[in-house]
């Protein structure tokens, strides 16, 4: 009984981590500045990536990962600076362009680094309970996206830089009137966006396949979960990504995959339906 | 004047030059072959190896002289793993290109997808990946191994040596569900039981779910027939939780190379029925890989569906000139003999005139702890048998409809 319980509850912290990781990065950039950015899965490949290629040139993989991490976040600032920046005004435009740019950018990394990488391996360590055994690793991904979560509430709420960034958040002009610099809080939040897609990327690269493509399959996901969440990632990512995963663990043990993934997008469906400003919408009112 | 001779002259030289080329260009009319094939996306890893095969084999040939003194000319157009736009391209190969025959597919929805376009058209069309079988089609000849070639082989040998119990994880299209029918079938005679059988979203990447399904199931041994790069990060997780399981499959290793691509031991103790994988050491193979490696230095992995691409050009040439025509009902008149043969690195290969499909030399291989590849089984040359067996006969009959083991024709008369 006690490993079935904990089978699930396992079950449903992998999930959990799946959603939150892929979506915290997409949830800052969409929450803080209304962008759209359909590159995300491109800097979930950048964090991978980078993690592979210096596991591969001898650096152990912690450090390998940080270094992952903070690629993905200065190109993120680049980014920013190069493009979004012309486009805060025009919401499709700025659309349009971040998957022109992960359309070029998964095309750039299939001619120059071929069509795969190999893997590196998940670090050793599983524990069995009852009958069943697990890997360790997984619960560092958990581990992973509890800390995510942490690091983005101690940053918005507790740094000065956080406090600027959610007066520009409500109303850029008023605080640029009072002397935020609102193009540096763009950028930086962009770049905390983008390291945090690239977090996700390097904690899952030793798990899984690695082409060029493989943001894509985190994209569903990210999506969904924000979604869900609403504008406000400081209120609504953790629990979407709560109750999403009770959905589709529940669903996943009982029925199988296809089954959990179709329940988990008819529970979106119905969300949005109900809540249109997604959870943090619902909250926000509540407080208000 | 003697400027004005020398004008003469050189017009004169040119009209010369200009007759015989176009001369020439009317003999040498190039066959053109219509490649589709996914070299971008999700399936870029397998199916540039491909492109590759059909290259190398266009310039061998082309080198060679040619077919029927025909030079041959590729016009290869990527559908990026889209079975939209493998339609969309299929019909301009077919009504711009004016393609003579039409090579290519990954998946098999894509080749479902392809074949209606190609049957209402008199153009050959030559599928070249191992499947699950079944396909009974007038336009279509198919130079990968089936299941009576792979599952035949490998899952008596599995329950054999492993146990009767099985954990089927297979993608959620076609491919998979027909292969979990085969399993079925087959197990079914062998005394067998599916304890477990999940069909996997293609796309999704995560599977600690799954693993533990299967570890509550208690096989002896699992059935892998998920597809793509993400699902094969189940390897990677399943290893990582210890599953530790035999496996079996019909496509890892000599298509997938997943042997190469992860850390070992992820596919420690997988099996698979093949009729090509880079490690065969044969002569013919050993120069047949040097050639390849030649031409393209970078390949990871020579994968059984970019040999059976090359193989497919010349099996395309030995019936052109056999037949001493592109056309369609020549070629099959000339299938129908049973002559359509070639010497391929693997052996001798024939087409069966019954089903259009490929006799192959079958040998079955596991990989160990470091992922080293070595041959379990030799089953010399299969036959594809099951087709006409169930009353499918090209030779007789313009069929264009795929059967499975619970889909078989209606009995004639």
């Amino acid at each position: 009984m006690f490993a079935e319980i904990f089978s699930i509850l396992y079950q449903f912290a992998d999930v959990f981590a799946f959603l939150i990781l892929s979506a915290a990065g997409l949830a800052i950039i969409f929450g803080m500045m209304g962008v759209i950015n359909m590159a995300h899965g491109e800097l979930i490949m950048c964090g991978a990536y980078v993690t592979v290629g210096l596991v591969h040139g001898g650096f152990p993989l912690p450090l390998a990962q940080l270094c992952g991490t903070l690629s993905a976040g200065v190109i993120g600032v680049v980014i920013e600076l190069v493009l979004v920046r012309k486009l805060y005004k025009r919401p499709l435009d700025s659309l349009l362009a971040t998957w022109g740019l992960s359309l070029v950018v998964t095309q750039g990394m299939l001619i120059i680094f071929g069509s795969s990488l190999a893997g590196i391996g998940t670090p050793e360590g599983s524990f069995s309970v009852g009958p069943y055994t697990f890997s360790t690793y997984r619960l560092v991904l958990f581990g992973g996206a509890i800390a995510a979560l942490a690091l983005i509430y101690f940053i918005f709420m507790r740094t000065r830089f956080g406090i600027h960034a959610r007066a520009t958040m409500q109303n850029a002009a008023i605080a640029q009137a009072l002397g935020v610099k609102v193009g540096n809080i763009y950028a930086l939040s962009f770049g905390i966006g983008a390291a945090l897609a690239g977090f996700c990327g390097a904690l899952y690269a030793p798990t899984m396949t690695l082409i060029p493509t493989m943001g894509a399959t985190f994209i569903v996901e990210s999506f969904v979960t924000v979604v869900v969440g609403g504008a406000n990632v400081l209120l609504g990512t953790a629990p979407a990504g709560v109750l999403l995963a009770a959905v589709r663990t529940l669903l996943n043990a009982s029925q199988g995959q296809i089954v959990g993934q179709i329940g988990m997008l008819l529970a979106v469906i119905v969300i949005i339906r109900l809540l249109p400003e997604g959870i943090s919408g619902l909250l926000a009112r509540r407080s208000r | 004047m003697k400027q004005h001779c020398k004008l003469v002259r050189g017009l004169t030289a040119g009209v010369f030059l200009a007759a015989a080329s176009m001369g020439a260009a009317l003999a040498a009319d190039p066959i053109k072959i219509g490649l589709l094939e996914d070299i971008s996306g999700d399936l870029a890893l397998i199916g540039k190896p491909k492109l590759n095969g059909s290259q190398l084999a266009a310039e061998e040939i082309n080198k060679a002289g040619g077919i029927l003194g025909r030079k041959i000319e590729l016009i290869h157009l990527d559908p990026q793993g889209d079975n939209a736009r493998y339609q969309e391209f299929a019909r301009r190969l077919i009504s711009k290109d004016k393609v003579d025959v039409l090579i290519g597919g990954i998946t098999s929805a894509s080749r479902e997808a392809v074949r209606p376009i190609i049957d209402r058209t008199d153009i050959p069309y030559f599928y070249t990946n191992q499947y699950e079988g079944g396909v009974c089609d007038a336009n279509m000849i198919s130079n990968g191994a089936i299941p009576e070639q792979q599952f035949s082989t490998l899952i008596p040998y599995m329950v054999e040596t492993f146990g009767k119990k099985v954990y089927v994880i297979a993608a959620d299209y076609n491919f998979g569900q027909l292969s979990a029918e085969w399993n079925r079938t087959i197990l079914k005679k062998l005394g067998g039981t599916v304890v477990g059988e999940e069909f996997i979203p293609l796309g999704v990447s995560q599977f600690a779910q799954t693993i533990q399904n299967i570890q509550k199931a208690k096989p002896d041994w699992i059935l892998t027939i998920n597809v793509g790069a993400a699902q094969d990060s189940f390897f990677e997780q399943a290893a990582a939780a210890k599953l530790n399981l035999p496996m079996g499959s019909s496509i890892k290793i000599m298509l997938g190379f997943e042997h190469k691509r992860f850390a070992p031991p992820a596919l420690n103790r997988m099996h698979a029925a093949a009729n090509w994988f880079e490690e065969i050491d044969t002569p013919e193979a050993t120069d047949f890989k040097k050639r390849w490696h030649a031409k393209f230095p970078n390949e990871t992995y020579i994968n059984d569906m970019g040999y059976n691409a090359y193989t497919a050009l010349y099996m395309y040439k030995q019936m052109v000139e056999a037949a001493k025509s592109t056309k369609l009902a020549d070629l099959r008149k000339f299938i129908a003999t049973g002559n359509a043969c070639v010497e391929a690195p693997e052996g001798k290969i024939c087409i069966d005139p019954k089903s259009q499909h490929t006799s192959h030399r079958m040998r079955l291989i596991a990989v160990d702890d470091k992922h080293q590849v070595k041959v379990i089984k030799d089953y010399g040359t299969i036959q594809p048998y099951w087709l006409g067996e169930i009353g499918c006969d090209l030779t007789k009959h313009n069929d264009k409809k795929q059967y499975s083991p619970t889909d078989l024709p209606k009995k004639k008369g």
